[in-house]
């Protein structure tokens, strides 16, 4: 049985450790994603942009 | 399988948790005790259906890497690479518990016989095919040899799948001339296990697309 037991405990450890691995990526990617979209939707500065209010 | 909405995500989820609750329940509580080796036999009923859905994974890869050289959409590719690393997690989770199995009744973790032999080189491999992979940066010729590698690779599978019937071992032969060596209340069992596993396979398939979608999309909003 102790065989048994054990067999069983490393496949289900395999699993969802499979499946811990794969939801970490995906909520890293989700946030990449996220964050490269929001770059491309803000026009790029210009140094002038940059510049302080009064120098230019 | 990227188009899949959440709905359809979240439904094969639940289906395929409910099915591997049942096979557990089945497996423990309603499988007949197997007379010579006792209970450590039912590691069989994950060990087998393991097995299968690691060869159905490498084969969809196979399949999925033909359809990319013939037509050079990257959906194939994605599909190519996500199953073969969800098939090396299955043929993985296959040798393990193989080995488990193999130290209660055979007294020993591992011997070089043919099957467990072959499964090594299978392993082997689809692991090499995914660092490979993982290693190459240069678009388009990381998809090429990726497809051409898996192609050549999948020879593994039928040579591992038949090395118990071509060479002599002391792995069980379950299926034989048609028909099997189980009772028909074990045969019941095993079966349900496969579809369980074949269900939680399309299941992480699914998630995997959708990673491998996204790892896409990232690269491309990187470089363009």
């Amino acid at each position: 049985m102790v065989y048994l037991f054990a067999a069983f405990l490393v496949l289900w450890s395999i699993t969802f450790g499979y499946l811990f691995i794969l939801g970490g990526r995906q909520r890293q990617l989700s946030q990449q994603l996220a964050s490269l979209r929001s770059q491309r939707a803000t026009p790029a500065e210009t140094p002038r942009d940059r510049a302080m209010p009064g120098e230019g | 399988m990227e188009r899949w909405t959440r709905t359809h995500q979240n439904l094969l989820w639940a289906v395929s948790a409910v099915t591997i609750g049942i096979a557990l329940f089945l497996v423990f509580l309603v499988a007949p005790r197997e007379a010579t080796m006792g209970d450590i036999q039912r590691v069989f009923y994950f060990h087998v259906p393991a097995a299968w859905v690691g060869y159905l994974a490498l084969f969809v890869s196979f399949v999925a890497s033909l359809l990319y050289l013939r037509r050079r959409e990257s959906r194939w590719d994605r599909l190519a690479f996500s199953s073969a690393e969800i098939g090396l997690v299955f043929i993985t989770q296959g040798i393990i518990t193989g080995s488990f199995w193999a130290k209660a009744t055979w007294g020993v973790w591992w011997t070089w016989e043919p099957r467990l032999t072959t499964s090594a080189v299978l392993w082997t491999i689809y692991a090499s095919y995914l660092t490979l992979r993982r290693a190459m940066e240069e678009q388009g010729r990381r998809e090429r040899v990726a497809a051409v590698y898996s192609i050549l690779g999948f020879v593994a599978v039928p040579i591992n799948f038949m090395a118990i019937r071509w060479w002599r071992t002391v792995h069980p032969l379950v299926f034989e001339g048609g028909g099997s060596n189980l009772t028909p209340a074990m045969l019941r069992v095993l079966i349900f296990c496969i579809v369980a596993f074949t269900l939680f396979y399309l299941a992480v398939l699914s998630l995997r697309l959708g990673i491998a979608w996204a790892e896409e999309q990232v690269e491309q909003l990187r470089y363009e």
